[in-house]
């Protein structure tokens, strides 16, 4: 049975994979947020990977320990003639890094493919061992 | 008679079970190639598969093995499946990162697809062998 663990070990990173981009999305498109009238504005998520143990010895998938907020400091921009402008004329803006977003995104989309084809590679193999004596 | 039939056999089929084994933890390296922490891990091939048979030569010695009552009987069949534990070691850093991931993604990439054509030949291997001992069987 030990190669079809490769499915649930890939699968597991797929999805923690998929779920990095989705983080990185909802940074992007927070990046201009300006904050509300309670003045917390768009703080950046990240996610944080863990080791956890799928079936056999040896063989460990991924999963998403959480998503943590950072804690930079907002983006403060002078704007004094912005609607949520505070009484300094300056706006708080989100915390979002856009190029470190961007590196993140191409990092995730890699190790998405990477993946990918262990599972069409496990695929394969398995389909050959199926034809085995034939 | 029959064990000299099959003793090659069995020789590849320890090999393919060891070369899906590695697959697996080299699948396992890649999937956490993102996470903190994580030290890589890889098997050492050729104890490995020294272990997996000299416990299948251990079967066919004269003392009654595991299994049996009689000298006759045929013993149980050794599971190679569930590794040696010594033939399973972890990979160092080739290049340091701050986050203690020891998995380097071109190595294991390499390792991969060095294990995939290796399984196949494997699979090969088996193939016709079995073609060669049904063709003497049948005599044709």
């Amino acid at each position: 049975m030990s190669m079809f663990s490769i499915f649930s070990v890939s699968g597991s990173a797929i999805s923690a994979q998929s779920q990095r981009l989705n983080v990185v999305a909802s940074n992007l498109a927070n990046a201009d947020a300006v904050a509300g009238p309670d003045g917390q504005g768009y703080k950046s998520r990240q996610v944080v990977f863990e080791t956890t143990p799928m079936g056999a010895d040896a063989s460990s998938g991924v999963r998403v320990n959480g998503i943590r907020e950072s804690n930079e400091p907002m983006k403060r921009v002078h704007n004094p003639a912005h609607p949520s402008a505070d009484a300094d004329g300056y706006v708080t803006q989100s915390n979002v890094n856009p190029v470190e977003e961007m590196v993140n995104m191409i990092s995730a989309s890699r190790s998405y493919q990477n993946n990918v084809e262990v599972m069409n590679t496990a695929k394969t193999l398995l389909l050959k061992t199926l034809q085995m004596g034939q | 008679m029959f064990a000299n039939l099959t003793s090659s056999l069995d020789f590849h089929s320890n090999a393919l079970v060891l070369r899906a084994e590695r697959q697996r933890v080299i699948a396992s390296n890649i999937a956490n190639a993102d996470t903190p922490g994580y030290a890589g891990r890889d098997i050492n091939f050729k104890e490995a598969l020294s272990a997996a048979n000299g416990s299948g030569a251990q079967l066919t010695s004269p003392k009654t093995p595991s299994g049996t009552g009689n000298s006759r009987h045929i013993a149980l069949q050794a599971s190679t499946s569930s590794l040696d534990a010594t033939a399973l070691r972890y990979t160092t850093q080739s290049q340091p990162a701050m986050d203690g991931n020891s998995v380097d993604m071109d190595r294991e990439r390499a390792n991969f697809a060095d294990n995939s054509v290796r399984y196949e030949a494997t699979l090969r291997f088996i193939n016709s062998q079995s073609k060669t001992l049904l063709s003497a069987i049948q005599g044709q």
